[in-house]
């Protein structure tokens, strides 16, 4: 689904990323962990397509396109979901209609008739049990005023809405206390399918007893310094990264 | 169906359509409706204005009071202190009276000129359908003069009267001359003595003592003809303890000259009356050089003359080249309230210079102004507002809240707040904020699948939210619309 070679990348002349491979395929869930400062979210913001961000060279290639070549919102239409780490407020946009534009623009690249207001109703209540958020979320304008568990909880219900093919979660669970964590995680696995994947992008290894990984990989200095299986994350945090730090250094 | 849950769907269903509209962003309405005109000569003398009463046959007060408007303004010289840069208008290069031919009684909708009839579908406004389904009265004026009143009937039963100003001056001569300029003097600006001069119809609203109007009325202003100016007057009086909501639409066909537009309103509020004032303005803009356009240079006065009373004004401005506008009101009774909410967008070459006066001369009267101003590409905006509390205005309150949004680097945005107090038992407060649609909200967006001109148009529309919020059902649709659309090809 999703290949990454020798990816690097710049942001203002300094080199962020240096040399990064990935391979996920549909199905599978990737867990991306790694200290402060190393690159995680610059990998999220490279695929999301943010501006800022200057490929050097190196390709990303999703669903046998060159994804470097999509628009922000074609990548989105196409499948690409990035839950951000900090959502950002849009005031006096109601997350209805926020979602309701968002769902149709999308529909409509597909090709499909938007849906009717009534249909969006119904399939925005389907969503919200899914992902056990409560209504009053969507009745207020997009993320204004939300706690920090609220916003993370509502990228997680966007997600479900959009219904996405590759779901990126940067740093979902940063700053967020069990019960969130869990409404988080739960949302997460209730999506998985064999036909989507994920990639969780974060610091700790605790989101990981939630959402089990099928493949966790440590990124240290723009670059996959060590892939494994769950346990990996394990060792991460009976160890810390100073272990990998020496051994890549 | 009830109808409110109708009406609930068209919205949804409309702000559907918003999104898909918003790519073609050229102004819709710039069509020419090739309808036989009778007009007088260019230029503009005594002689001129005598045609137009004798066009109209009015009586002799009426003829006076236009030529005395006519000598006052010679004495005049136009405004010079609004931000804003106005090429020389030369008055005896302008047409002042146009009207569709031929001009004869209408008393049903068959007998207007089915040219017309499909302008007004092109407006969206079919008289028809607005008869059958919204239940909203609307007078059409098309080049100053008023094609069809519906729903008349209807509301004369009530005791309401809803014409066209020229009819009031005929049937109700006594009102008109009781209350014509009583907001607005014709002495009062360069542009008010001018339209009391030269106009030439409008619309005419009486709402007798408890009545509540139980429809929205309203009036749709157009200019077709070339080379003309266009002058209405609107003169709305509710009397002790009446209610009635009214709106007013313009548009303009596409033009490289610009044509002048100087309308005064009138409002006068009665003991415990309250007037609801709705403007979409969007005449057209000019084009995307700055050639073009609309002058809107126009004098919109409420007077709160009867305690309890209430006036509000509020307006989404889109179009015109230079907009020079300040809905007021004067908070004369006690215990008076007047709101003024206001959207104004400004792109391309755009001119704007709008806001509101509060005149608190009443005990524990109370004022809102909720200005949202947004400007893009080269054009400015600027907040003009007056709050004023009377030395008699003891116990009484304002509350301003004038916010500016940029687009792009190259566009401006102004404040400029006036607060005069004259008593020390009133509280005047005034907050203003500048902000710019940011990089991360429209990421945001897009990375949701929304593309651009869409992403704006969601922002730019929730920011003036609280504004669009204040306008009747049937102009908050539009609203939306014309907001997303004249921002297109703002950004990127």
């Amino acid at each position: 689904m999703l290949s990454i070679k020798n990816l690097h990348v710049s942001v203002h002349h300094k080199e962020i990323i240096r040399g990064l491979s990935l391979e996920v395929n549909a199905g599978e869930v990737h867990a991306i962990m790694g200290p402060n400062g190393t690159g995680k979210s610059t990998l999220a913001a490279v695929i999301a397509g943010k501006e800022v961000f200057e490929v050097t060279s190196g390709e990303i290639i999703y669903k046998s396109r060159n994804l470097l070549e999509m628009a922000v919102e074609e990548r989105a239409s196409e499948g690409i979901f990035l839950g951000f780490q900090y959502p950002v407020e849009i005031p006096g946009v109601s997350m209805t209609n926020f979602m309701k534009t968002a769902v149709n623009e999308q529909r409509k690249y597909k090709g499909l008739d938007p849906l009717t207001a009534s249909e969006f109703l119904a399939l925005m209540e389907a969503k919200k049990k899914l992902v056990d958020i409560q209504s009053k979320l969507t009745n207020r304008s997009v993320n204004e005023g939300f706690s920090g568990g609220e916003k993370k909880k509502n990228e997680i219900f966007q997600m479900a809405m959009l219904e996405p093919t590759l779901a990126i979660l940067d740093e979902t669970d940063s700053g967020l206390d069990i019960d969130a964590l869990k409404v988080v995680a739960n949302g997460v696995n209730a999506l998985r399918r064999p036909d989507n994947a994920f990639i969780v992008i974060t610091h700790y290894q605790r989101l990981l007893d939630y959402i089990v990984p099928d493949v966790v990989h440590v990124l240290y200095e723009g670059r996959i310094v060590k892939t494994g299986g769950k346990e990996l994350a394990l060792e991460l945090e009976e160890k810390g990264y100073e272990w990998l730090k020496e051994s890549n250094s | 169906m009830p109808s409110y849950l109708i009406r609930e769907h068209q919205v949804e269903k409309e702000q559907h359509d918003i999104l898909s509209e918003v790519t073609s962003g050229d102004y819709k309405y710039g069509f020419v409706t090739d309808i036989e005109m009778e007009t007088a000569p260019k230029g503009l003398n005594e002689d001129i204005i005598r045609f137009i009463s004798s066009k109209k046959n009015e009586p002799a007060w009426m003829l006076e009071y236009r030529l005395k408007s006519y000598r006052k303004w010679l004495e005049m010289t136009p405004p010079g202190w609004a931000h804003l840069k106005i090429n020389d208008i030369d008055y005896q290069d302008i047409i002042y009276y146009a009207a569709p031919k031929p001009k004869k009684e209408l008393q049903s909708l068959d007998e207007v000129d089915p040219e017309l009839l499909r302008t007004f579908e092109k407006l969206g406004i079919s008289l028809e359908e607005q008869k059958r389904l919204s239940g909203v009265a609307v007078d059409a004026v098309i080049d100053s003069v008023s094609v069809k009143t519906t729903f008349s009937e209807t509301l004369a039963g009530l005791g309401i009267i809803f014409c066209s100003f020229s009819e009031a001056v005929q049937k109700h001569p006594e009102l008109v001359k009781q209350y014509m300029g009583m907001a607005v003097p014709y002495g009062d600006n360069y542009f008010a003595a001018l339209n009391s001069a030269v106009f030439s119809d409008g619309s005419f609203c009486y709402i007798p003592k408890g009545v509540r109007c139980p429809i929205e009325l309203s009036t749709y202003f157009r200019i077709n003809a070339a080379g003309t100016g266009q002058f209405e007057r609107t003169l709305i009086v509710a009397d002790e303890g009446s209610y009635v909501s009214y709106m007013e639409g313009c548009t303009a066909p596409m033009r490289d000259e610009n044509q002048l537009h100087a309308a005064v309103v009138e409002i006068l509020a009665m003991k415990d009356a309250e007037v609801k004032y709705s403007t979409v303005q969007n005449w057209y803009p000019g084009n995307k050089k700055g050639e073009g356009g609309i002058y809107n240079f126009v004098t919109k006065r409420g007077i709160c003359k009867g305690n309890n009373s209430k006036i509000s004004w509020t307006q989404v401005e889109t179009g015109s080249a230079i907009t020079w506008k300040y809905p007021s009101v004067v908070l004369l009774g006690d215990h008076t309230t007047g709101e003024f909410y206001s959207v104004a967008v400004t792109n391309h070459h755009q001119q704007a210079d709008t806001g509101t006066k509060m005149i608190h001369l009443g005990k524990h009267t109370k004022s809102t102004i909720i200005s949202k101003g947004i400007s893009a590409g080269l054009s400015n905006n600027s907040y003009r507002g007056l709050v004023r509390m009377g030395k008699k205005a003891e116990q009484s309150r304002n509350f301003s809240q004038c916010d500016s949004l940029l687009l792009g680097d190259q566009c401006g945005a102004h404040t400029f707040p006036y607060i005069k107090v004259e008593n020390k038992s009133s509280i005047v407060e005034h907050e203003a904020t500048t902000s710019k649609i940011s990089d991360e909200q429209l990421f945001y967006c897009m990375q949701r699948g929304i593309g651009t001109e869409s992403a704006i148009g969601l922002i730019v529309n929730g920011y003036a939210k609280e504004v669009l919020n204040k306008l009747p059902m049937e102009f908050a649709v539009e609203a939306q619309k014309l907001l997303s659309v004249s921002l297109e090809g703002s950004v990127g």
